[in-house]
């Protein structure tokens, strides 16, 4: 074959001609072209390595027959491959004859028995028969690696798949080979568990039963599974997944390879965080308030409740005063139906999906950078949270970029996060000063020449809770000033919070958002809140203000999954059905739009969103006439613009998802003006972030996970630790203007000198109580006590 | 003493020096935390990691895989009698049985005062002189039963101090490479032109 295509090689594959992309290993283009060559070690998303050499197969350069690893070599003209001659069967056999000699064979008690690689391929290649007749190889048998992952020596064989995942791919090389030969094995340091925030994926990948994952142990078989690809919606980055279910419980999520998106890999929270789902505490009924407390009732009394609230507020004080926050997490269909309530059969402006913690909203109507977009840009510029603590999936495709593809991350933060460490440059900067650091940068002819190089993209987001999304504007507007070609990709944080700003779960004119609305209600002018998921008392930085809203709100209704801080002080609460348990589509933070796996059935009577917010319609005289969720995303498509083209579908039809087009109808980004404080006598700044393990509903109530969340300490430069007069582990009081707390020092590094930093929303946090929501920046000063 | 004392950590940093890469560095830090400690100390592995970093879990995959590298105290002398093919056929098996009985212990195992580790050991190239042993690694030819009782005695009376030095010393004399004799610490991706030695010696071609 002459092939004129300079991309394209010649090769022989088993007698026919194939055309191989050049570049290509022999393992992918006989795979492309029809031939599946077995193997353990290898996996397209990784180095590979050639440990196991169950993928040998003949290779003729020229020279003759050859054994040669096919994950090893890439593609030659002319070459001759052969995949299944005489030989390479019986290098087959031998291969997992050797494998098999020291393996247990304990399959029947073993969670990966029927569906595993090694079980497989051993009926497929294998030899039959042993010819070891000698003791096998003992280990203790499983040791817990994680408190989540548990290692089984005697079945591992050695692939390095998972040391390959924790060094390459997550970066946390904490699990190695140790010794030689025989006695080889995976270990961690002693007291260094493999703590990673993506240890289960080393659980998926894993070729044989070595590495289970404690919430799945003896759980299930494989084929008792039954199974949905959905989307996982712990954050907003919309990684594909699988969900598995037995006997109506969700079992298990597994990551499913999205090229656009997650390549296959899944954060732990993500992947476990399905327990919560199932917990004992879900609400199962919905329940109003009598003078005995919340007490269980029937759907058609709790909406007729509703209804009845809704109408006394609007004859109270119009429908300017009433307010739904929240949201975010749900479908795009719940959204919206919400939205609709909302806005045209109640009448009010004042509905908002944030929580104080995001960007004004018109930042999704900026040219929109895909995941793939910020991946592939020459230049990453970050400003915005520690991606790795809250949008995990996006830190390991950006960390890809920049250790393996040669990307250049330019890092604007006020502490140092997990992609520092491979930034090109980064630049520290004490809250509020974010424009300051951005001009000194822009300034720098080396920053401007590595901006000139190519395309630019940057992650933006909310780095710290403890200061309005102002200075970060302006430094975002200071950058697309200077490279107005950059794309931008929202670094907003919960699952459907794209989606549900953009199909309208936003203030109209003269509405407020969240902290508008807190406000209003804190001064009473809110005759009836309701929180769409939303627990502001957890959630909102501010502390105080979120009490007094709660408290000053006259009548106060939750759709919730679990009775939150907030929804315990409602006087009535929804039981709103989880993921796993409702279809329908939602966005992530491109605007790419998948399907929502519905597995099990709903917890109790709970309802998804938008059929409460259906059915209170109907009450309230309008009939939205959705008679399924199939509705509602017709709906969408046909009265949200950017979502003309996401039908269900197109949804169903494209596995990668659709991208929803950039809203036009957001406005412009307003350069918004910046006042700071006089330091006084407060001298840190204060920072605060989230970690991905806290003290929120969906963590607390999975067991797996529920332990994993630290606690509240304040992390102070050593250097600054001396300068306060504390030390160490010292107990002190930490004031703002607003409040003082007792919290303990810890000494930390990484701190910038000036700013402390506490992480939010950890188990007994009391950080909200000083954060004024309104001040564009919190001082806080360390005092003995 | 674990982490390595503050003479061994400017020595340290002295050899990461040597390479452009601080990891590169590893296995001779572990040679240095031998040398201070006569066993590598898993403190120390996780010193190493801090110095050239790499996390400790690393640092252990690379100490394991070399039998060199012990991870639990070893006596003053580490005797290696070695008994593969030559050795064993000239006597190796006898020269272990004498080793047991003068020393009272198993391979292995280390004597009650500290002086000796015992250890089986395969080739040591010698196979002309068999049969052969190491003591920490220096090599003892054509030794008889009679002469390993000889020299058990010997060490133990500190008559061969000066030839041979206690187990982990690295080295007597500590090298110290001047700085114009460096070739220059340059990560291979940051290599623009020739390479730095032709450059050194005036040889760079056109």
């Amino acid at each position: 074959m002459t092939s004129t295509d300079p991309n394209l090689v010649s090769v022989t594959l088993n007698g026919r001609t194939i055309a191989a992309t050049k570049g290509e290993l022999i393992i992918t283009a006989a795979e492309r072209h029809g031939e599946y060559i077995p193997r353990f070690c290898y996996h397209e998303r990784m180095d590979p390595v050639g440990m196991c050499r169950m993928c040998l197969v003949e290779v003729d350069t020229g020279r003759g027959p050859q054994l040669t690893p096919s994950c090893m070599v890439t593609v030659a003209p002319d070459m001759k491959i052969d995949t299944a001659s005489p030989m390479v069967k019986q290098v087959q056999e031998g291969v997992l004859e050797l494998l098999l000699a020291n393996h247990p064979l304990d399959c029947p008690v073993c969670d990966k028995g029927g569906e595993c690689p090694l079980q497989d391929q051993a009926f497929s290649h294998g030899p039959g028969e042993s010819r070891f007749v000698e003791e096998k190889r003992h280990y203790e048998k499983p040791i817990a690696i994680s408190d989540l992952v548990y290692l089984d020596r005697e079945r591992c064989i050695l692939c390095d798949r998972c040391t390959r995942f924790a060094d390459e791919v997550a970066g946390d090389a904490l699990i190695e080979f140790s010794s030689r030969g025989g006695n080889t094995q995976i270990t961690t340091f002693p007291d260094e568990p493999f703590a990673s925030y993506f240890s289960g994926n080393t659980v998926q990948i894993c070729p044989v039963g070595a590495l289970t994952a404690k919430p799945y142990r003896f759980k299930a078989r494989p084929w008792d599974l039954e199974q949905n690809e959905s989307t996982c919606t712990t954050c907003s980055v919309g990684c594909r997944t699988i969900v598995q279910s037995s006997r109506d419980q969700v079992l298990r999520y597994q990551g499913v390879d999205s090229a656009p998106v997650n390549w296959g890999w899944l954060c732990d929270k993500g992947r476990f965080g399905f327990e919560s789902v199932n917990s004992d505490e879900r609400l199962t009924t919905p329940m109003v308030r009598t003078s005995g407390g919340l007490v269980p009732t029937s759907w058609s009394a709790a909406l007729g409740a509703v209804a009845d609230l809704v109408r006394e507020s609007i004859a109270a004080g119009g429908a300017d005063s009433i307010a739904v926050v929240g949201g975010a997490r749900g479908s795009n269909e719940d959204a919206f139906a919400w939205a609709q309530l909302a806005h045209d059969v109640i009448g009010t402006p004042n509905v908002y999906a944030q929580m104080g913690d995001g960007l004004p909203a018109a930042v999704l109507g900026l040219d929109r950078a895909t995941i793939d977009d910020v991946a592939s840009a020459t230049t990453i510029v970050l400003l915005g949270p520690d991606l790795k603590e809250e949008l995990p999936v996006l830190y390991l495709r950006i960390r890809d970029a920049a250790v393996k593809r040669g990307r250049h991350i330019i890092e604007f933060t006020p502490k140092p996060g997990g992609l520092t460490k491979h930034a090109w440059k980064t630049i520290g900067y004490e809250p509020g000063t974010q424009l300051a650091a951005v001009e000194a940068a822009l300034a720098d002819p080396a920053v401007a020449m590595q901006l000139a190089k190519g395309p630019v993209a940057i992650v933006a987001g909310r780095a710290n809770l403890a200061e309005t999304s102002t200075a970060t504007v302006l430094a975002l507007q200071a950058i697309l000033a200077a490279v107005p070609s950059a794309k931008v990709l929202p670094a907003l944080r919960r699952g459907n919070v794209v989606g549900a700003l953009q199909v309208g779960v936003r203030p109209r004119p003269g509405g407020l958002d969240t902290t508008g609305v807190l406000q209003a209600a804190a001064a009473g002018r809110i005759e009836c809140l309701v929180l769409l998921g939303a627990d502001p008392l957890a959630d909102f930085p501010d502390a105080d203000l979120a009490r007094r809203a709660i408290a000053g709100a006259r009548r106060v209704i939750a759709v919730d999954t679990f009775l939150s801080a907030s929804s315990l002080q409602a006087d009535v609460v929804l039981a709103a059905s989880a993921v796993g348990e409702k279809g329908g589509t939602t966005t992530n933070l491109e605007g790419r739009v998948t399907s929502l796996g519905r597995r099990v059935t709903a917890t109790g009577t709970s309802r998804p969103d938008w059929m409460i917010a259906s059915g209170i319609a109907g009450l309230l005289g309008t009939e939205f006439g959705y008679r399924s969720i199939a509705d509602v995303t017709a709906s969408i498509a046909a009265r949200v613009e950017s979502y003309a083209n996401v039908t269900a579908t197109a949804v169903a039809s494209a596995p990668d998802g659709v991208l929803a087009a950039v809203p036009a109808d957001l406005g412009p980004l307003v350069p918004p003006v910046l006042s700071l404080p006089d330091r006084n006598s407060y001298d840190f700044r204060l920072v605060v972030s989230r970690r991905l393990y806290d003290d929120a509903v969906s963590t607390r109530t999975s067991p797996s996970l529920a332990h994993l969340a630290g606690c509240m300490t304040v992390h102070v430069n050593p250097l600054d630790i001396e300068r306060a007069g504390a030390h160490d582990g010292a107990e002190v009081r930490l004031s703002s203007a607003r409040a003082g707390i007792i919290v303990t020092v810890e000494s930390d590094a990484t701190v910038l000198r000036g700013t402390v930093w506490v992480p939010f929303n950890q188990p007994g946090s009391t950080i909200g109580e000083l954060i004024d929501c309104t001040a564009a920046v919190t001082d806080v000063r360390i005092e003995n006590i | 003493m674990a982490r390595l004392n503050d003479s061994n950590v400017r020595l340290a940093h002295e050899i990461i020096g040597r390479y452009p890469r601080a990891r590169s560095a590893t296995i001779p830090l572990l040679h240095l935390a031998q040398e201070q400690d006569g066993y590598v100390t898993n403190e120390a592995i996780r010193h190493i990691g801090e110095l050239v970093g790499a996390t400790s879990a690393e640092v252990l995959g690379t100490c394991t895989f070399y039998e060199m590298f012990k991870m639990e105290p070893v006596g003053k002398y580490l005797i290696n009698i070695c008994g593969t093919m030559s050795c064993a056929l000239m006597g190796a098996d006898e020269l272990m049985h004498r080793a047991e009985h003068k020393l009272g212990i198993k391979p292995g195992a280390t004597t009650p005062d500290g002086m000796f580790t015992l250890e089986h050991a395969e080739c040591q190239a010698a196979c002309t002189e068999a049969p052969c042993l190491q003591v920490n690694y220096r090599y003892r030819y054509r030794i008889t039963p009679n002469e390993l009782d000889a020299l058990i005695d010997d060490l133990r009376a500190g008559k061969l101090d000066g030839e041979i030095p206690p187990h982990g010393t690295v080295a007597r004399v500590r090298q110290h490479i001047p700085a114009d004799r460096l070739v220059g610490a340059v990560a291979p991706e940051d290599v623009t032109g020739p390479p730095v030695w032709l450059a050194d010696n005036h040889e760079v071609q056109s």
